[in-house]
């Protein structure tokens, strides 16, 4: 194997071997492969090795008489307990490995993490801060038209950021299917369940950018909700933090705007290529019967008042998930907006705009 | 060994088989549901193999190639499935149907009517399961391993077509089962003992006992899905109290037993060609038993180590990674005994001995890279990765399939009456022999270097490794088209073969004529004065 594999060394070893990871329980789990590995290599290549020399020395020949015994019970005893022997030999430091990744003290940080169909949501549980985390590669790229960068696939709009030297603890769920968050670097892979909570954790010492995927098929765009973590010094993890909350702020005080059609519009056709595209495709046809198609659509061109509610709620049953967290109350008018004047909608149908404060409405009256 | 010559009692009411279509809808000869299994297997091969080549066509190159990612889970779910139930599965009963009766001097399997059934209810399955590609939502596109909550409340609506593709399959292991496991036991001939009995019949009677076992569970699995899809129960849905992780559960208790019902008679096939091509009795014939046996036991709990990241308890996970660990000893075993056997053989190296070397190798390093997953803490790193990915098809491509075509080339002379080209078995053997490596090897690599398993589009760095793959997949595929020009060239162009065909070989069946009568062993041969260990 390793002979026809030798021409092959253009590519670096990290990309041909588990990562050593960056932090102690990543490197332990790396020491922990690496030695398994040299064993099941020592046993493959003396099993193999022997079975050449078979195949080599025993070929039939003239006047050579095959043997015919047909056991021999102490050689077979004795190979039994030599397998048992080594794997005892591997499930020791196995052992102490698990027991140490398996940790479930509560972290200096604590970050709440919800695989969604098709993207990952952050919530910072000390800090009240809550975000979403979608792919940036561009369909142009995914389709070949546009260039791949060194991070295609592996890119999103708000990375998870996390501080150096701090204890974080993760807390993982979902909200539909079944996901899982998988940063290489930390050793982290946790099922992302809908109604548990499962916990990881990590501890960075080197501020940097690590990147993973989920690893567990969701669906349809399953290889398309990346897990981009920045870890920063603290005093960077702080701004960034208060940064998150200004925004917050900055965004309520939007809903008291007065806002113009083609204001809305502009923002609405930002929202929809980014959040609703995969699904019902950037002119609106959809992919039915899974996945309907907005143009043309009764609810959207007539009902303001449905559309509103399946934005805010989602709907049962189908892929269709609730937007009133994960988007601001101007993101929903405006995405709202631009579906209903689009694609021959508002020729079609009433043509009435949603204005932030409606969709703030809603959320108020609901509470 | 006894000289056992099925003669031809002309005071019984011979009778050949009956003509045109009607032979094959309404047979009840083991012979014929036999080639009947094996031929369905054969084209499903094609069909299973024809969505492996989609696949990579796909992965070629970094960004969308050939079909949406929609389709792309299509393809990975069915050729998964298909390959599972429709290719491995059918075609050792197959075997089991041809050889069973053959190997321990029965006239037939004990109910010939419930086999009739069990086979012609397998194209009904697949044509259901195949149809969904034609209906509105499409095909399954969750996996063959069909995770809820993606199969049942995010599920396109062909899944309950799906679920009754599942029930007609498991129907028909179940009554496969019961023919062999009644036949083994009430059928042998007088003088063959259980500890007498050929090994492929020995893996037939354990495998047949865990299909029994396990099939009920899968359909356990699907009847519940179908409940929560249809009837408003709650078993896997999180909203109404259940537990999706239950799923995983009761589907992995019938899915680990399932990978040895897909390996254990590959164990009896290669068993009977080492032996055979090594001139050299068996080595350890009764530990083959016991780890036979120990490997069944076994296969009930270790289910969990396909779970070892959804949050068990550590004591769980311990558990299940030593369960696991354990397998290693009896699977061991087996590879160092037909080693031995072959230890001061007299080898010769036809086509059928090629292939089973060549699965006692490679299957090796699919037992190697299983104990590396078993390390509970190092799976973290490699659960759901292309490093799993290539684990599962070393053990059955190199592994159950080579078997299988192993066994093709062993027993078709017997079958058939005619023998197959030899250079163009070999040259198979070595185009199939580089290019499985060449497919899978690499999948190691990309896995260990993250990437994860059933994506329809891949980061950079992953890009050289699976155009190599890509390449092995496409010749591999191109290959076994090969295959079918050699079985089809014996049967039409072979020369004849004798009775005995391989100099080696032991056993009742290389007592009969080739191809053996429509009926054989109406009497049974008595083996109470000699050996009849195969």
């Amino acid at each position: 194997m390793a002979l026809f594999l030798a021409p092959l060394s253009f590519s670096a070893w990290d990309d041909i071997n588990m990562t050593p990871g960056v932090n102690a329980i990543a490197q332990e789990i790396f020491g922990l492969h690496m030695t398994i590995f040299w064993i099941c290599v020592v046993i493959g290549t003396l099993v193999l090795g022997f079975m050449v020399f078979l195949i080599i020395k025993y070929r039939k020949k003239e006047g050579v008489e095959p043997a015919d015994f047909d056991d021999n019970p102490k050689l077979e005893l004795t190979w039994t307990i030599l397998f048992a022997l080594i794997l005892v030999g591997m499930a020791i430091p196995a052992t102490s490995t698990m027991i140490k990744a398996y940790d479930d003290e509560e972290g200096d940080i604590n970050i709440l993490i919800t695989g969604h169909q098709w993207k990952w949501q952050y919530e910072y549980m000390e800090d009240e801060v809550s975000f979403f985390s979608n792919l940036t590669t561009s369909l142009d790229a995914r389709n070949n038209i546009a260039p791949k960068t060194e991070t295609y696939l592996l890119e999103v709009d708000e990375p998870l950021v996390i501080p150096v030297n701090k204890r974080v603890r993760f807390l993982i769920t979902a909200n539909d299917v079944i996901h899982s968050w998988w940063v290489p670097d930390f050793a982290v892979k946790q099922d992302a369940i809908p109604g548990f909570i499962n916990t990881a954790w990590t501890f960075v010492d080197e501020p940097g950018v690590y990147r993973g995927q989920c690893t567990e098929l969701c669906g349809v765009y399953h290889g398309y909700m990346p897990i981009v973590v920045k870890a920063v010094s603290d005093s960077d993890y702080k701004d960034f933090i208060q940064g998150k909350r200004d925004l917050k702020a900055q965004q309520a005080l939007l809903t008291e705007k007065l806002w113009e059609t083609d204001e809305l519009f502009a923002i609405g056709e930002e929202v929809y290529l980014k959040n609703c595209v995969a699904c019902h495709q950037v002119n609106g046809a959809g992919i039915p019967p899974v996945f309907p198609a907005l143009a043309g659509s009764e609810i959207v061109m007539n009902d303001k008042g449905r559309q509103v509610e399946i934005l805010m709620e989602g709907v049962q049953g189908a892929a269709m998930q609730s937007y009133a967290e994960q988007l601001s109350e101007v993101e929903i008018a405006a995405v709202i907006t631009y579906t209903r004047k689009a694609w021959g909608n508002d020729a079609g149908g009433d043509g009435e705009i949603v204005v932030p404060k409606e969709i703030l409405d809603y959320k108020n009256n609901k509470l | 060994m006894s000289a056992v010559i099925e003669g031809h009692h002309d005071d019984h009411h011979h009778h050949g088989p009956a003509k045109g279509i009607s032979r094959w809808l309404f047979t009840t000869n083991h012979k014929d549901i036999g080639s009947l299994y094996l031929w369905f297997s054969f084209i499903m091969l094609f069909i299973g193999g024809a969505m492996a080549m989609v696949i990579r066509a796909e992965l070629f190159e970094p960004g969308s190639q050939i079909v949406s990612p929609e389709f792309y889970n299509q393809m990975v779910t069915n050729h998964g499935l298909i390959m599972v139930f429709g290719v491995i599965m059918p075609a050792f009963v197959g075997f089991a149907n041809w050889l069973v009766p053959m190997q321990i001097g029965a006239p037939d399997m004990a109910l010939p009517r419930l086999n009739n059934l069990s086979f012609w209810i397998l194209p009904a399955a697949f044509g259901v399961l195949i149809a969904t590609f034609f209906m509105e939502g499409g095909a399954p596109n969750f996996g063959w391993t069909f995770y809820a909550p993606l199969s049942t409340e995010y599920a396109p609506p062909t899944v309950t077509y799906f679920i009754f593709a599942v029930h007609i399959m498991g129907a028909s292991s179940i009554m496969g089962s019961i023919n062999v496991i009644t036949t083994i036991l009430n059928m042998r001939a007088p003088g063959m003992t259980l500890m007498k009995m050929p090994l492929f019949v020995w893996t037939w009677l354990i495998t047949a006992y865990l299909l029994i076992a396990v099939m009920p569970v899968l359909a356990g699995a699907v009847t519940m899905m179908l409940m929560d899809i249809h009837f408003g129960t709650s078993f896997f849905k999180a909203g109404g109290g259940g537990d999706p992780v239950l799923f995983q559960h009761v589907f992995w208790f019938f899915g680990h037993p399932e990978v040895y019902i897909m390996i254990l008679p590959a164990f009896g096939i290669v068993s009977h060609i080492i032996e055979t091509f090594s001139r050299k009795p068996i080595f350890g014939y009764e530990s083959m038993v016991y780890a036979i046996a120990s490997i069944a036991l076994l296969s009930f709990v270790v289910w969990a180590h396909h779970m070892f990241t959804v949050g068990m308890p550590i004591a769980g996970e311990l558990f299940f990674m030593y369960s696991t660990m354990l397998i290693a000893i009896p699977t061991g075993v087996k590879v160092f005994n037909w080693l031995s056997t072959m230890f001061k053989g007299s080898l010769t190296f036809e086509t059928p001995m090629l292939f089973a070397i060549a699965f006692v190798a490679l299957f090796t390093i699919g037992g190697l890279s299983g104990i590396m997953l078993a390390i509970a803490p190092a799976d973290f790193q490699y659960h759901d990765t292309y490093f799993v990915v290539a684990h599962f098809h070393y053990v059955l491509v190199p592994g159950a399939l080579f078997s299988i075509i192993a066994g093709v080339y062993y027993w078709l002379p017997k079958w058939t009456g005619y023998m197959y080209d030899e250079f163009m078995g070999k040259t198979h053997f070595w185009l199939s022999f580089v290019s499985v490596n060449l497919t899978f090897f690499p999948m190691h690599f990309v896995g260990l270097a993250g990437m994860p398993r059933r994506i329809p589009d891949y980061a950079m760095q992953f890009a050289d490794y699976n155009m190599i793959v890509s390449v092995g997949a496409f010749l591999f595929g191109l290959s076994q088209l090969l295959f079918l020009y050699v079985v089809l060239k014996a049967i039409f162009y072979g020369k004849k073969a004798t009775g005995q065909v391989w100099e080696g070989a032991k056993g009742l069946e290389w007592t009969l004529d080739s191809p053996p009568a429509y009926h054989t062993f109406e009497t049974p041969p008595n083996l109470e004065s000699g050996e009849a260990k195969a």
